[in-house]
């Protein structure tokens, strides 16, 4: 009773609150001046077409590595607290013939439509986080259809500690040696607008990005699959 | 374009409140997915490109398998 | 217009998915509850975003650049938060299935050392 009565009055208090920020809530007309900058600069500064790639890898470079890192503390602690409690893993039905001959079939197709994804992100909508995802989804497939296959750890922990090192190398350098600051993208020319060799190191930013995030993501499923490999036990 | 704004709004209110009351947790599950996938339309509309193709293949997609994983885990416990 | 509706379905969806976490008993359901309020806020801080009539941030060529354009910074803070959204969500998932695992239940009330 008494905790009904707390949910309820807890309630009450959010939706007091979301109410007097929905009653003052008017549309936009014009951009901040954060914003305005960002887009009136931002491409000949950085030479990137898409406006949120340029914030996400540049202007907020910082925030996202640290939510990269965050995002692999995550997955680190999954992993973590599933091999503490495992228990013996039951053979589990395999999936269907079908199921089986259009995942090999499409999981290099679905790679491949990752890849481009986070290769085009300063062009296109898209980038390093949907390109890892689609990986990601296409590592579903794969466990969907055959969930007693073994798939290693550590060519996954490889791709994701070495994609983290680049990352840091790239920001370092453009400190360090040639550009403005951490993470600043002209380290090299930025080539013509609008072309894929272009807006500096973002594509190659974003790629890492991409593989770190697919390869989080990845062990996130697999591990939550239940078939944790362990290579050299047993 | 606001009448497709309102009725899109309207069908995630009403995937959230499934996913909220019904008692089966594998519908519950699925509602939630189909109200991230209508939140991604929102997105479209509200012209943020990137941020709906992130909802749609994150939100949606990666975080139903997750809970179907988990759910197996938990069911195949269940049954032996 | 369109995002004060916006605004309102996300505050909306902030309360149902409060709601369902606050009360209901069973584990995985207040997990469905949390990832509804994630979708909520987010719908939220898009809104906060946009401007009448704007276009997304993308240009096609350098000399487009007064045309309007939504705000592209809560873009790319959204983009982060839902991949984040995704971890906490496996976390928490992991946990409910060691939880599982001690007790056989996911009857929230059934974890008395929870109790204080």
């Amino acid at each position: 009773m008494v905790r009904k009565a707390f949910t309820l009055l807890m309630l009450i208090a959010v939706g007091m609150m979301l109410l007097g920020f929905v009653m003052n809530f008017t549309e936009k007309t014009a951009l901040p001046e954060v914003s305005s900058h960002y887009i009136e600069k931002g491409p000949a500064e950085l030479g990137s077409a898409n406006i949120v790639t340029a914030v996400v890898v540049t202007y907020r470079g910082l925030d996202t590595l640290g939510e990269v890192t965050i995002l692999f503390a995550a997955a680190a602690v999954v992993g973590l607290l599933n091999h503490l409690n495992r228990n013996e893993s039951s053979i589990r039905r395999e999936g269907s013939e079908l199921l089986n001959t259009a995942s090999t079939l499409l999981f290099p197709l679905i790679f491949l439509f990752g890849a481009y994804v986070f290769i085009n992100g300063h062009l296109s909508p898209g980038g390093g986080f949907q390109g890892g995802a689609i990986i990601a989804s296409g590592v579903v497939l794969t466990v969907l259809a055959n969930p007693n296959r073994k798939i290693g750890h550590r060519v996954l922990s490889i791709i994701e500690s070495l994609s983290g090192l680049i990352y840091v190398a790239l920001g370092a350098a453009g400190a360090l040696l040639i550009a403005n600051g951490f993470l600043d993208n002209r380290i090299i020319p930025l080539g013509e607008f609008g072309s894929l060799f272009s807006a500096g190191i973002i594509p190659v930013i974003y790629s890492v990005i991409g593989l770190k995030v697919g390869s989080e993501l990845s062990s996130v499923v697999i591990t939550l699959n239940g078939e944790t490999i362990e290579e050299d036990a047993k | 374009m606001e009448i497709l704004f309102i009725i899109i709004s309207v069908l995630t209110i009403i995937m959230a409140l499934t996913a909220v009351i019904v008692k089966d947790r594998i519908v519950a599950v699925l509602a939630g997915g189909a109200a991230g996938l209508f939140a991604s339309i929102l997105f479209i509309i509200m012209a943020a490109p990137d941020v709906a193709m992130t909802e749609a293949a994150i939100g949606s997609g990666l975080t139903t398998f997750i809970f179907f994983f988990a759910l197996r885990k938990i069911r195949s416990k269940d049954n032996g | 217009m369109i995002s004060t509706i916006a605004v309102s379905t996300g505050s909306l969806l902030v309360l149902i998915g409060l709601w369902g976490a606050l009360t209901n008993r069973d584990i995985i359901r207040m997990i469905v509850g949390f990832s509804i309020f994630d979708v909520g806020i987010h719908i939220i801080m898009i809104s906060i975003g946009y401007i009448s009539g704007g276009t997304a941030p993308i240009i096609s060529s350098l000399s487009e650049v007064g045309a309007s354009f939504v705000d592209p910074v809560p873009q790319a803070l959204v983009l982060t938060a839902i991949v984040i959204g995704l971890g906490i969500t496996a976390f928490m998932l992991t946990y409910a299935v060691n939880m599982y695992n001690k007790k056989g239940t996911l009857e929230i009330d059934k974890f008395e050392e929870l109790k204080w």
